[in-house]
């Protein structure tokens, strides 16, 4: 199929950027969307331009490196997939498609369609760890019981990529999905105890530092995880910030 | 930077706050609504209510002073998440999907315009004229004024369909911000889904009950 793509240019983080058009001949339904990124930036090789830088790793879906806005939609017009997970016939002949990078302002973009995720990094150093004594007495951690119910929340919030869809998606580009998911991960079990109290403080305070917005409940951001976290999760994080308060 | 200022200037701390008020206001107009509907039913009733309401020290002096600061609070508040949300994203996209999230959702700002506009004119016809008549002028009281009072507010069209127009935006403003408040004080559990279906009818109910007594005083007179 042939597609015209209009895909954001942006030479550094300096650089003020522009949409640029390309036309794709020949595009087989079959490729992944990256693999289409790529033939068309052999072309631009081939040409002697620029091609166009973008995120990527391990093309499973499990990394979070990926990113992209796609027709105003992070990962693409799919639901629970990762951009490396979506295929070329999600889209029909003739489409235009719109790539941009993520967009926030605790999301600079470094060039063309790679933002800088690093502020995720900065808020899981705030808060999102345990502390496990590892001087050679630590417990068995399949000794300590769990409730099943805690165990399957628990391991729902931790399957959380920090790919920064859910910033992405929200109007206000509020990270609250993936810092509720991250505090939901350690609240509710045994090993996340310890630092409960200040955890959610702290990574809430360094989330508003980051210039994350504020959370206004629309659901923009679980409707486009790409691991389906729910916004129970943010109630979570709510929860743990207030008791860190008021508890 | 001390407790208070630690909390309530982060955004949660905010939406918690901006939440308190909004349940504060939710309860407010179905106290509200309540008495005005007694305006439909019977004038005595209602000036009855109103007389009450209106001499009540307890509600003439506590309760006012507390409604007008979560009205003035929720307003200010609203405008503070709104710049600083609009701020996180410097550059717009050029194409954005909306995806599941819902217009009212979206765009609450503006319902809370409208409603801001309309509580200014609400505040010219009713609560202004209520000042000046008792602290003002200190005009003697008379429990009966209060039914002639509103059905002379409801004889102008336009007036009635400002009223009405404002309250189906207050019915999406509603539809939202009642939901909405209940995640931000930290409730989402088993009970979640039945009681949105509470909160969008009460969104439905009140605004229609605030229509219906304009309406009815329109054409009744």
């Amino acid at each position: 199929m042939d597609l015209k793509l209009k895909i954001w240019r942006q030479k550094n983080a300096s650089d003020k950027g522009k949409m640029v058009n390309y036309d794709m001949k020949n595009v087989s339904p079959d490729m992944s969307f990256l693999e289409m990124l790529d033939v068309l930036n052999n072309e631009l090789i081939e040409k002697g331009e620029e091609p166009v830088a973008f995120d990527h790793d391990c093309r499973e879906g499990i990394c979070g490196m990926c990113s992209l806005q796609i027709n105003g939609r992070p990962h693409g017009p799919d639901t629970a997939i990762t951009t490396c997970q979506l295929h070329m016939r999600k889209f029909k002949d003739g489409d235009t498609i719109y790539i941009e990078p993520f967009r926030s302002k605790a999301f600079p973009v470094i060039k063309d369609l790679i933002v800088d995720r690093s502020s995720f990094d900065r808020i899981q150093h705030a808060g999102g760890y345990i502390s496990v004594n590892t001087s050679g007495n630590t417990q068995d951690a399949n000794a300590i019981p769990v409730n099943k119910d805690d165990a399957d929340k628990a391991f729902d919030a931790a399957t959380c990529i920090g790919c920064g869809a859910c910033v992405a998606a929200c109007k206000n580009s509020s990270a609250m999905l993936f810092v509720s998911a991250k505090v939901s991960q350690f609240a509710l079990l045994p090993q996340g105890q310890i630092e409960r109290k200040t955890r959610a403080e702290n990574m809430v305070a360094q989330m508003d530092a980051e210039g994350f917005g504020a959370c206004t409940n629309t659901g923009a951001c679980a409707a486009e995880c790409p691991k389906e976290i729910s916004l129970t999760n943010i109630a979570r994080l709510n929860r743990e910030f207030l008791k860190s308060k008021f508890g | 930077m001390s407790w208070f200022s630690r909390t309530f200037s982060s955004s949660v701390g905010r939406k918690f706050a901006m939440a308190l008020s909004a349940l504060f206001l939710i309860i407010f107009l179905l106290q509200h609504a309540t008495i005005n509907f007694l305006s439909v039913i019977s004038a005595d009733a209602f000036n009855e209510a109103s007389h009450f309401m209106g001499t009540n020290p307890l509600v003439q002096f506590l309760m006012q002073p507390i409604l007008i600061f979560a009205v003035v609070f929720h307003f200010i508040m609203g405008f503070v998440l709104e710049a600083k949300n609009r701020a996180s994203r410097p550059i717009k996209y050029f194409k954005k999907d909306t995806g599941n999230a819902t217009w009212v959702s979206q765009n609450m700002i503006y319902s809370g315009l409208v409603i801001l506009a309309f509580l200014a004119l609400h505040f010219i016809d009713f609560w202004i004229p209520e000042m000046d008549y008792k602290y003002v002028q200190q005009l003697p009281e008379d429990p009966d004024r209060y039914y002639e009072e509103l059905v002379h507010k409801f004889q102008s069209p336009l007036r009635t369909g400002v009223y009405v127009i404002s309250f189906v935006l207050l019915g999406l403003h509603l539809w939202h911000g009642f939901q909405s408040s209940i995640q931000s004080v930290g409730i989402n559990n088993r009970f979640t889904p039945g009681f949105k279906k509470v909160t969008e009818a009460f969104a439905v109910v009140i605004p229609f009950v605030f229509i219906l007594i304009a309406v009815f005083h329109f054409f009744n007179h």
